[in-house]
């Protein structure tokens, strides 16, 4: 295990600094200066009110369309990622568990994650995954979430219950093992037996190289995957940030007594 | 199948000697352009055809000269000059050496997985090639011969096998059917020629690929494949690489007939020259493709379709026989201003009769893709169903999809469900693909691929995986 002074020495995987960003076709701003660090073994709650741009943070930082960054950069692990594409992105490290994760009819959630996984490695100039290995893993990563063998062949996601979206969610990021993961609002629709599976997921996923980011309105979630660092974005800025009495102080007063 | 596959009789024929000469002076007269009795007369003397077949053409002829070109297609094109065509043409050009071969072309056949010995072949390069195919074919066609199984061109047919062809020849497809057929009734060049004898099922996929003798696809083509009673065979046509012809106008007949009990499996995959991206040039494809099915019979068409400037084709089944079955299964594919009127006529005479209808539609660039089809309840088909499912799906904001399906009952114990979708490719989809870590065109090519994936599964598994590739090259930079 590391020491305290060890966890102060190790590196920054994301980066955010002085981060502006409007909504393309409208021109709205929704992000005001925003700036967060994330090193690796941390793990970060954002929360805050309706509207705040939680979810469009998560969508800049993973390079989605219709955003324009006016001002600012965003780095990960040292490297510059404004100008990549949102796959080079991924491929770099970065995981986004969806708040909605979308269904892709017809094709199966295992020829999905081995097409991914394979695109990755071979960005990485790493062997390709032998179908064996392959199969071992999807064992191995869908016990983590107690992810029923059987949706792994399915269609990505249709069919699936809000539970099991989310819980297919994690599971992706278990195969996929990335550097940073911002998780938006997984804790979201779901009941309380989930919520711990979804948890206990996480918490055997995130280790001293790697950094969660968990955006979520409830602290709820923060019982389960207690996170090193709380802030509140409020109006595209962090406001405050604080430990995890923070989210308990939150989930009492609300978000009013900030401004 | 009988786990026989193309690779097998590859490799039991390296350790054989080639032992046929060459096929030699390709005929490469041209006779003036028009079409008049004359010419059809030339045609027919020039091929040693029988009378019976003459007259059949020049009856053709007089019907076609009293029809017009149909203008029911949701489709625009200047109209063919029929009388500044030459009916009969030496097979089309060749390239002199790989060196003259188009390299946008060999790009597309490097990313389809095509062997170089096969790009040579398809572009009609490297003689070298040629004999090796020589003997391929003469084996499998050894193969077929133990069974008494008839698979060569049509003229060979009407030499060899006249009674056949003159026995089945224009009893799915009448000469007066339509403009088209008519006009490829009158001046067919060659074709395929099948038959199947009563209760043998043919241990392989029969592939136009193999055959003898073959310079490239006729302009005016003509198939005709008979399974007889109990009998069954997958046929397949095309190949996923980019065909180019100098003749911009194709008009082809494929007639099927299923006996009793008999199965037709036909798998298509078309990609004839586009047009490029402002829509110049492209060949012109208007096709009748019919099948008959007798009793308990079935008739199975799978295409996948691809290429070509303008589509005019409904590949159909008459369900003639009590119990038999029709299906259709197909993906068009449209992209920058290519044009498709595309489905199927399911027409159902017989008692507890079933069809069943799956078309794909997937229109990119500024181009528009049609599905036409026409379910016919006729009075005596009691219990007859049919199910039939069209989906659209759009890349861009500039191409249209259209669905025109007709219906006509004349029987109340018939059961009818029709389904219906279109929807535009989801940014949210790529957007999860890339996140993922696939490239934006991976993620277009798996989310297509799942779209079809009903279709794709009915090709057999080469032609399958082929088929996936063939999509995606067609739908590179289409998202819009």
């Amino acid at each position: 295990m590391l020491d305290k002074e060890e966890i102060r020495m190790s590196r920054t995987l994301l980066d955010i600094k002085n981060l502006h960003a409007e909504i393309e076709e409208e021109g709205k701003a929704i992000l005001k200066g925003l700036n967060l660090s994330v090193k690796a073994g941390e793990v970060h709650a954002i929360m805050g009110p309706n509207g705040a741009g939680k979810s469009t943070l998560a969508s800049v930082v993973s390079g989605k369309d219709g955003y324009e960054i006016t001002e600012g950069s965003i780095e990960m692990d040292g490297a510059d990622i404004l100008e990549l594409d949102p796959d080079e992105r991924a491929k770099e490290g970065l995981f986004l568990a969806f708040q909605y994760p979308v269904e892709i009819p017809g094709v199966s959630n295992i020829n999905f994650l081995r097409t991914a996984l394979n695109e990755i490695k071979e960005y990485r100039q790493e062997e390709q995954i032998s179908a064996k290995d392959f199969m071992a893993m999807v064992r191995e990563k869908s016990a983590l979430v107690d992810l029923d063998p059987k949706l792994a062949s399915r269609s990505v996601n249709e069919g699936f219950s809000g539970g099991e979206k989310k819980r297919n969610e994690i599971f992706q990021m278990a195969m996929l093992e990335p550097k940073v993961a911002i998780l938006d609002e997984t804790d979201s629709g779901l009941d309380i037996d989930a919520l711990r599976i979804v948890a206990a997921g996480v918490n055997k996923l995130k280790n001293e190289n790697n950094a969660v980011i968990l955006i979520t309105h409830y602290q709820r979630l923060l019982d389960y995957i207690v996170p090193d660092f709380v802030h509140v974005l409020a109006d595209g800025q962090i406001v405050k940030t604080g430990d995890k009495s923070l989210a308990l102080e939150l989930e009492e007063k609300g978000y009013d007594w900030l401004n | 199948m009988a786990g026989y596959t193309e690779d097998e009789l590859k490799e039991e024929l390296k350790s054989q000697e080639y032992e046929f000469g060459f096929t030699t002076d390709i005929e490469s007269e041209k006779i003036p352009v028009g079409l008049n009795e004359d010419v059809i007369r030339i045609i027919s003397a020039k091929k040693e055809e029988p009378e019976w077949l003459l007259e059949y053409r020049l009856n053709a002829f007089k019907v076609w000269q009293e029809m017009t070109e149909p203008e029911w297609a949701h489709v625009h094109y200047d109209k063919p000059k029929f009388q500044e065509i030459s009916y009969f043409a030496a097979p089309k050009k060749q390239y002199e050496s790989w060196d003259d071969v188009d390299p946008e072309m060999k790009a597309t056949m490097d990313k389809l997985g095509i062997s170089m010995d096969e790009q040579k072949k398809l572009t009609g390069v490297a003689v070298d090639f040629v004999m090796d195919s020589v003997s391929v074919a003469t084996s499998f066609k050894d193969k077929l011969a133990e069974l008494d199984i008839i698979f060569c061109s049509f003229s060979e047919a009407v030499k060899d096998h006249p009674e056949l062809v003159k026995k089945y020849l224009g009893t799915v497809v009448p000469s007066t059917d339509n403009f088209y057929a008519a006009l490829n009734s009158a001046v067919f060049s060659d074709g395929s020629f099948c038959y199947i004898p009563k209760g043998v099922k043919c241990p392989m996929e029969l592939s136009t690929y193999f055959r003898i003798n073959e310079s490239g696809t006729g302009q005016f083509e003509r198939t005709l494949l008979v399974a007889d009673a109990g009998s069954y065979v997958s046929y397949l046509e095309g190949c996923t690489a980019p065909q180019r012809d100098e003749n911009q106008l194709h008009a082809a007949v494929v007639e099927l007939v299923a006996l009793d009990d008999a199965e037709i499996k036909y798998s298509t995959v078309q990609n004839w020259f586009p047009g490029d991206k402002d829509g110049v040039g492209g060949i012109f494809n208007f096709v009748t493709k019919r099948g008959i099915c007798h009793t308990n019979a079935k008739i199975s068409w799978t295409q996948v379709e691809t290429g070509s400037a303008v589509t005019w084709k409904y590949p159909s089944c008459i369900l003639k026989g009590d119990n038999s079955i029709g299906e259709f299964y197909s993906v068009a594919v449209t992209n920058n201003y290519q044009q498709a009127d595309t489905g199927t006529k399911m027409i159902h005479l017989g008692k507890n009769t079933k069809s069943t209808v799956i078309s794909k539609g997937i229109s990119a660039g500024k181009s528009q893709n049609s599905y036409r089809g026409l379910i016919q309840i006729h009075p005596k088909a009691d219990n007859s169903r049919n199910f039939t499912q069209c989906d659209s799906l759009l890349m861009t904001d500039e191409c249209g999809a259209h669905t025109f399906p007709y219906i006509e009952c004349q029987n109340n114990s018939a059961k009818l469900e029709h389904e219906a979708t279109t929807s535009k490719i989801g940014e949210d989809q790529i957007f999860y693909c890339q996140q993922r870590g696939l490239s934006e065109e991976k993620a277009i090519s798996l989310i297509v691929n799942g779209y079809c994936k009903e279709v794709l599964n009915k090709l057999p598994m080469e032609f399958a995986v082929e088929a996936q590739k063939l999509l995606a090259i067609s739908l590179e930079n289409s998202v819009g």
